[in-house]
């Protein structure tokens, strides 16, 4: 995936959402693919899903495993 | 359409036992405490009376309503005296009428002949008690005193005033603004705005109550002067906030002519602010478009069309779009400013027209974490209490809230309840969290316990600050919790706030709250008895919105001010129809009634409802829809309503991916600053001109009724609906009604819910169904709508957007009282007279470092861009804060706010973005551009020559 198509704002929104989880008692990474599945477009998943498989460089670790579940 | 008529029981309701009496003969049951005169009017019997109205507590000044009674002395006023068991009273008699006779001649000495327009009450009790003049010298006190004009709405006229202090009561027992007194004594004693100010440069608020309460035409409506009194009304309610007040919409021949208030309002109970009461003319204000356009590009002049051209053009390019781009290119956008059965409509025809579930609605830039945060916690988005709870409240904390601007009339009520303190009647305490100095903070007769002036961003630390206090030092309602709440999740967050990292002392530095006032407010919350969290949109615009409102949640959880009257969870919804346009289904993720797309049970009734299959994955929020135009994939958008130029954060963002659309629909009243962008503009209805239901911050669901047909020819569910068929999904509803009806038959919250209901009930609260046919004033009374109530952990986590060396200040937004969200209706009234510009309030010392005097220009910017506005300096804010208001497009306030949102819900973070602010000469290039820019996009192009 070329640097251009770099999803920022999906890796920031995703970001934030991994660390509210991260505090939350259980499995954050569940909790994140579950918020991501409830509130995310499909083509915003998609997208999200495609840089995590090309690299994912900036989602922080819950995040990327979230991402990772949602495959 | 007749006059709906009102009868004035002369003193309040009271509450006790049964008194038995004889009023002229007849028996009556009254509550104990009842005056004779209420008690007299219950039986239909009328005592004459000038000072007293139910509206306000008896007085006894005029003497007119005076009655014997068997067995004591004199002529008591039926007003002042209680009613006593087995009380005979008599209302007429010879000496009676003498009395009343020479009291009306008294009075009409000082006031001056003017015409009859019928609702001079003095004038009426001299007819019926036959006294044509006065024997007495005239009054030379009042007579020739100037009259005030100086209010754009009401007069007030010396001359025929009776100094019976109506007014002055109404000033300070129904508005508590206190802005009116009576000057002088005796003859010279005479109704005075502030300290002998004109009403307009006093501190009158301008609510209405003083002329409402007037009994002699003294204060009286321009309007009616000018067209002549009503002789028609018909009961709507409020376009204005989520409070919902309901009007009586009153009429001369097809005019309109005033608001009043209505008494059996069960949200307003008879009051009203500047803008619900007198801020209509804005539909019928020269700017207002009427005639659908069209254009093909936005560099074009709007071409005027017919209404049949425009729906057929919107559907071919709609068409069009669809089939290059495919479905998940278009979507739509509703407004909390139109009815539930628009905004259902809208819904509807994206999700069964085009099979996506891209649509969106305004709640997104305010109130979606209270959805969030509410639904987890709690089960279900909304207030937990009606308005009326707040009159058993024992402790008030308002967050991030400002009810004397943006809900002045439930401040109103809640003043009253904190103003009771002082006055030795119970009442409730104040705690007030805000970074300004609301003006609930101080104000007569209330002053806040504890005011935690926080920095802007750190609700949530506060919060967790205060559930530390109330979990370390053993104040939880532990039986309550026990019995209510999930225990696993409670012992979870009661260990995480309970860490030493969380107490008012370590959170200090990051707060800036003093760390003994956060434990003495937390003391006063968790013991003081019932208390209350009422929270605006200083809450839920934050990064941690949705975290704030769980955090809130828990504290109410914690100490069992859940679940009956006088407490609750409260947001103080910032539109008119915030509540009911978020239960209407108007979230990419869920149907009506807040179930999600993604359950097969509810996709199947939709479905089998509506003939078409829904889509079970959740659609583009408007940020998202925002994202994906500037990506190129998103490409047409309705927007019904709402002015996402002006409302939405970072505006070129937002202009950027309105431009990068193939077609922009604006259904609007006027060309707003959206349409700058736009291809098609659908002239919308006003909410004088349609029927439909509104649902305010309490749930309650009110009729809209069409007080004068629309100017632009169809109401608003009318042309969604001619939309819809053109573009092949066919509706053919007749009425509204017939809307609410498929409503209530997929919405279980809504079941029971018809027009008929409301017809006969006045208004009800949702949940309305056959196990709560009346409604459900307090909700979660027995358990919580999830059943187990869950405790969230909540941590604070700091927001992304700093302040450093470039922007070292802190700026968050607001309302004030005569404007409402961008203007688009009060910039287009005579409100302009109390807000002509947004201005930038700052403290005086950063004011003084950065050389910045009051009304200066001042460039405010920040890292996403810059605007330059008007510098009012106030220790209203702190050190480190400006704060402005939203109101004027030429201000545009969010070309400064920044795409930072809520984590969960991505709802804007306009109450913090970090700014520099330096003296200015005068508007930015950006500023100046885009008025250009909007000039020319608002050109209409001339009708070609026969």
């Amino acid at each position: 995936m070329s640097a251009a198509a770099r999803p920022d704002r999906l890796i920031y929104m995703a970001n934030q959402i991994a660390r509210f989880f991260d505090d939350q008692p259980g499995d954050a990474a569940a909790g994140v693919a579950q918020h991501l599945k409830s509130f995310w477009d499909p083509q915003m998943r998609a997208e999200i899903v495609a840089w995590r498989a090309a690299g994912g460089e900036g989602l922080d670790p819950v995040a990327r495993e979230a991402v990772g579940r949602l495959v | 359409m007749a006059r709906v008529l009102e009868f004035d029981l002369g003193t309040p309701e009271t509450v006790g036992e049964p008194i038995g009496l004889t009023i002229d003969g007849a028996a009556v049951t009254v509550p104990e405490g009842t005056s004779i005169l209420r008690a007299a009017a219950v039986a239909g019997i009328a005592i004459p009376k000038l000072c007293a109205t139910d509206s306000l507590d008896a007085f006894g000044s005029c003497r007119l309503c005076l009655v014997e009674i068997e067995g004591r002395a004199g002529t008591p006023a039926a007003c002042a005296t209680p009613v006593a068991p087995g009380m005979a009273v008599r209302t007429r008699s010879a000496q009676l009428d003498r009395v009343r006779r020479n009291v009306i001649e008294l009075y009409l000495s000082d006031h001056a002949a003017h015409p009859d327009r019928g609702e001079c009450e003095l004038c009426a009790q001299a007819a019926a008690l036959g006294v044509r003049g006065s024997r007495y010298a005239g009054g030379a006190a009042h007579d020739g005193l100037p009259c005030d004009e100086s209010n754009p709405y009401f007069v007030f006229d010396p001359a025929r005033c009776i100094v019976c202090s109506r007014c002055v009561r109404a000033c300070d027992e129904v508005q508590g603004t206190l802005a009116l007194t009576i000057e002088g004594r005796g003859f010279a004693s005479k109704v005075s705005a502030g300290q002998d100010e004109l009403f307009l440069s006093s501190e009158c608020v301008s609510c209405g109550a003083c002329v409402q309460a007037c009994p002699t035409e003294a204060l009286v409506e321009k309007a009616v002067l000018e067209v002549g009194p009503p002789d028609r009304s018909e009961v709507t309610t409020c376009g204005y906030c989520g409070v919902g007040c309901t009007f009586k919409a009153e009429l001369r021949d097809d005019r309109l002519v005033r608001m009043v208030p209505w008494k059996d309002g069960k949200a307003n109970h008879g009051h009203s602010c500047v803008k619900g009461r007198f801020a209509w003319g804005y539909a019928s204000h020269r700017e207002r478009v009427l005639e659908p356009m069209i254009r093909t590009s936005i560099g074009e002049p709007w071409r005027t069309v017919s209404w049949d051209e425009a729906i057929a053009h919107t559907a071919a390019e709609f068409a069009r779009i669809e089939a290059r781009y495919g479905a998940h290119a278009i979507g739509g956008i509703t407004s909390s400013r139109c009815t539930n059965e628009e905004t259902y409509l809208v819904q509807k025809m994206i999700r069964a027209r085009f099979g996506v579930n891209n649509v969106d609605t305004c709640a997104r830039v305010c109130h979606s974490p209270t959805g969030y945060g509410l639904k987890t916690t709690l089960g279900t988005s909304a207030g937990t209490q009606d308005f009326d709870s707040v009159e058993q409240a024992d402790v008030i904390v308002v967050i991030g809230a400002n009810p004397t601007d943006g809900h002045p009339v439930f401040a109103s009520r809640m003043k009253q309840r904190l103003r009771a303190l002082s006055e030795g009647g119970g009442g409730a305490k104040l705690i007030v969290i805000d970074p300004r100095r609301i003006d609930l903070v101080r104000t007569p007769h209330v002053r806040a316990a504890h005011h935690l002036a926080l920095r802007p961003g750190t609700n949530v630390a506060v919060l967790v600050a205060l559930a530390h206090v109330i979990v370390t030092e053993g104040l939880i309602d532990e039986a309550f919790v026990r019995e209510r709440c999930a225990i696993e999740d409670f012992q979870a967050w009661a260990e995480h706030v309970a860490g030493p990292e969380h107490s008012p002392e370590a959170t200090e530095a990051v707060t800036g709250v003093p760390a003994g006032e956060l434990r003495a407010a937390a003391r006063l919350y968790a013991t003081g008895g019932a208390a209350a969290i009422y929270y605006g949109l200083g809450v839920t615009e934050h990064s941690q919105g949705s975290t704030a409102v769980m955090a809130i949640a828990n504290l109410a959880m914690a100490t069992g001010n859940l679940g009956k009257p006088g407490v609750g969870v409260n947001p103080l919804r910032g539109q008119n129809n915030v509540q009911g346009a978020c239960d209407m289904g108007s979230f990419p993720h869920e149907l009506t009634g807040y179930r999600h797309v993604s359950d097969e049970a509810t996709r199947a009734l939709f479905e089998a409802a509506w003939g078409a299959p829904i889509d079970p994955e959740p659609g583009l929020r408007i940020p998202n829809m925002l994202d994906a135009a500037v990506a190129g994939r998103f490409k047409a958008l309705y927007v019904q309503g709402e002015d996402i130029l002006q409302s939405d954060p970072n505006t070129k963002h937002v202009a950027a991916g309105l431009a990068a659309m193939e077609c922009v629909v604006i259904h609007d009243l006027f060309l707003n600053e959206t349409a700058n962008y736009g291809h098609v503009f659908l002239p919308g209805s006003t909410f004088l001109e349609k029927d439909g239901t509104f649902t305010n911050a309490e749930r309650r669901i009110q009729r809209v009724r069409r007080v004068i047909p629309p100017k632009n020819g169809f109401e608003d569910w009318e042309i969604t609906q001619k939309l819809s068929t053109a573009l092949g999904y066919p509706m053919a509803y007749e009425h509204p009604s017939q809307i609410m009806d498929e409503i209530a038959r997929l919405t279980p919250t809504f079941a029971s819910v018809s027009y008929d209901l409301l017809e006969r009930e006045g208004s009800v609260q949702w949940p309305c169904n056959a196990a709560a046919p009346a409604g459900t004033p307090v909700m979660h009374l027995e358990r919580f709508v999830r059943g187990l109530g869950k405790f969230v952990v909540t941590e604070y986590l700091a927001t992304d957007e700093k302040v450093g060396p470039r922007f070292p200040l802190l700026l968050t937004t607001g309302r004030i009282l005569s404007q409402y969200n961008v203007g688009a209706q009060t910039r287009r009234t005579e409100n302009v007279v109390w807000h002509e510009e947004d201005v930038l309030e700052i403290h005086p010392h950063d004011a003084e470092e950065r050389g910045v005097r009051e009304r200066d220009w001042v460039q405010l910017a920040s890292r996403a861009g810059s605007t330059t506005l008007r510098a009012r300096i106030t220790d209203r804010v702190a050190p480190g804060v400006v704060y402005t208001t939203f109101h004027h497009p030429s201000t545009q306030a969010n070309v400064v706010t920044t795409d930072y949102s809520d984590w969960a819900t991505n709802c804007p973070e306009y109450k913090v973005t970090a700014v520099q602010v330096a003296p200015s000469n005068g508007p930015t290039d950006w500023q100046e551009r885009y008025e250009a820019m909007s000039a020319r996009s608002r050109r209409i192009a001339p009708e070609p020559a026969e």
